[in-house]
């Protein structure tokens, strides 16, 4: 039996699969279609405090090998999450996490702090990298000096696990990956969207009503890859790959790379059984390559 | 009521006319119960710039044989790549999706009006009313004679009344300026196709005070409502149209 159990700090995984916020709903969703306890954790949809109606339709384009969207945090506000949604999720035996999304940092410092008082959520994922927020989102994770503040104002009310959620649409992720592990992250995960664009040719507007929105699916994978191979080298947190990862071989090449854990977004919309397929291959590529604990292939092509 | 992935296999690819079709596929293991209006997520293999599902109402359905088809006009590489499809490919879909259609009362006179490829889930609904007890009267509109399709089954399951944009045949015009409209009292009007005609019959069914609905077509990501990118302005807000619709009643929608 491989081990597929991983950590952050004591916080405990039974396996490196997760699903990626905004692509897996509350779970329940795909409850006609998988097990969601089997997976080692879900990341459920980008909470805020008040309610957000969204971005205007169109919201998607379909893109080569990928997507783009722009939602713009669509979300009923942490009030009816704590009352309504909370209840619904806890049933899970999986690490339930909640992604937090603001405009100012005392919104996030709010949320943190409701968050830190519901028991069945162990840890919070910190988005200061959504692209499709007009305030907030993403400005926080393009400038250091934002994300130093935030992530600090949120470590000192938040006495669970803090994972950190890094934009691609900088010059020099490391750099925000050591800000957040210095500022007292227990975990960084990469990457959010690409900022991207499409244009519809023959209607000759916009594809998506934002006209820029995000970027996922295959198409990003490389560039995730690479980001999650140089971050990992510099931290000493776990990292986790997120990134266009479609099947177990992609996902293999996340933890090769060193990556602790992974997760799945975009797949998930093409297949909802794409996380548990995924979980199942991994497992099957360590015992076809002989080893025991998944932990001796994360970043073993450095090694 | 649950939903499935699983591989159907063709059994029939027919062309009805240059750029439609119709896939019916077979399922080994029984169907599952599907509703008028509710709808599949169809996987279209082999191409990179098809990497998302499209979806399709489902179109009419044999429970004895197994079977259901989809009305498929081709739009783009998507649906060109499944009108090449041939018997005995297989199919991966999702479904059945989706909300429905709700049944009249008894006693009340329904109208079905469809324009185009819109026509697709108004037969599978046709039918459901004609078991039902019901007697639908059922109003197509089309660009031209030669793009009429599906018109012998309609006519199984009631009258039915046509506009082609041409005149060559039916009625000149649009189906909202079809005589029958202004001819007949309905109660309840079901309807689907080009949001420009559908928003045409929702006007006059407003005006009219005729209970409609609407099955509406956007863009979706999954399907399942996780990804929240099939929106539509309603009065209760953005709501999926992938798992609040795709049927809305138009009382509900702003329009």
């Amino acid at each position: 039996m491989v081990k597929l159990g991983f950590n952050i700090g004591d916080l405990h995984f039974k396996n490196p699969v997760l699903t990626a916020s905004g692509t897996f709903g509350y779970g329940s969703e795909f409850d006609d279609f998988i097990d969601i306890s089997r997976l080692g954790g879900i990341i459920v949809k980008g909470t805020t405090l008040e309610p957000r109606e969204g971005n205007p339709s169109p919201r998607m384009a379909e893109t080569p090998s990928g997507m783009l969207n722009s939602v713009g945090l669509q979300n009923k506000g942490i009030e009816i999450f704590e009352k309504q949604i909370y209840p619904c999720i806890s049933k899970y035996k999986t690490n339930v996490i909640v992604n937090i999304n603001g405009s100012y940092i005392k919104d996030y410092v709010a949320l943190a702090e409701r968050i830190n008082s519901l028991s069945k959520i162990p840890a919070i994922e910190l988005n200061i990298s959504c692209p499709n927020v007009q305030k907030g989102g993403m400005t926080f994770g393009t400038d250091p000096a934002s994300t130093r503040s935030v992530t600090k104002a949120v470590r000192a009310v938040y006495s669970k696990k803090l994972i950190v959620k890094l934009t691609p649409n900088v010059t020099d992720i490391v750099e925000f990956a050591r800000i957040a592990e210095e500022e007292g992250a227990d975990s960084v995960s990469l990457i959010n969207t690409l900022l991207g664009m499409a244009v519809d040719a023959s209607e000759m507007k916009p594809s998506i009503s934002t006209v820029t929105g995000g970027l996922s699916g295959p198409a990003v994978k490389p560039v995730a890859l690479r980001m999650v191979w140089q971050v990992a080298r510099a931290v000493k947190i776990p990292v986790i790959g997120i990134g266009g990862i479609m099947n177990a071989d992609d996902a293999i090449e996340f933890f090769l790379a060193g990556a602790s854990a992974i997760q799945v977004g975009t797949a998930s919309f093409i297949d909802p059984r794409a996380s548990v397929k995924i979980l199942e291959g991994i497992e099957q590529y360590l015992e076809r390559k002989s080893f025991s604990d998944i932990s001796e292939i994360v970043g073993y092509i450095n090694k | 009521m649950g939903k499935r992935i699983e591989s159907l296999k063709i059994i029939n690819n027919q062309k009805l006319n240059k750029d439609s079709f119709i896939l019916e596929l077979w399922c080994k293991e029984k169907l599952p119960e599907m509703r008028p209006g509710q709808f599949a997520e169809i996987k279209v293999k082999g191409s990179p710039e098809t990497f998302l599902r499209r979806p399709f109402s489902i179109h009419d359905v044999n429970y004895g044989e197994n079977t259901l088809k989809f009305l498929i006009q081709i739009a783009g590489k998507g649906t060109e790549a499944l009108s090449k499809l041939e018997k005995g490919d297989m199919l991966n879909i999702i479904y059945p999706l989706g909300n429905s259609f709700s049944l009249p009362e008894s006693n009340q006179r329904i109208l079905l009006v469809g324009g185009g490829c819109g026509v697709a889930p108004l037969l599978f609904m046709g039918k459901y009313l004609d078991e039902n007890g019901h007697h639908p009267d059922i109003l197509l509109g089309f660009r031209n004679s030669e793009r009429i399709i599906e018109y012998d089954e309609y006519m199984k399951v009631g009258r039915v009344f046509l506009t082609t944009e041409d005149g060559s045949r039916g009625e000149k015009g649009f189906v909202s300026e079809h005589t029958i409209l202004s001819e007949q009292n309905y109660d309840r009007v079901y309807c689907c196709g080009p949001e420009v005609m559908m928003k045409a019959v929702g006007e006059y069914c407003r005006q009219n005070d005729i209970d409609c609905e609407v099955s509406l077509e956007t863009l979706m990501g999954c399907g399942i409502g996780a990804c929240l990118c099939c929106i539509v302005s309603t009065l209760n807000g953005n709501l999926c149209t992938c798992t609040d619709g795709p049927v809305f009643n138009i009382k509900d929608l702003i329009w």
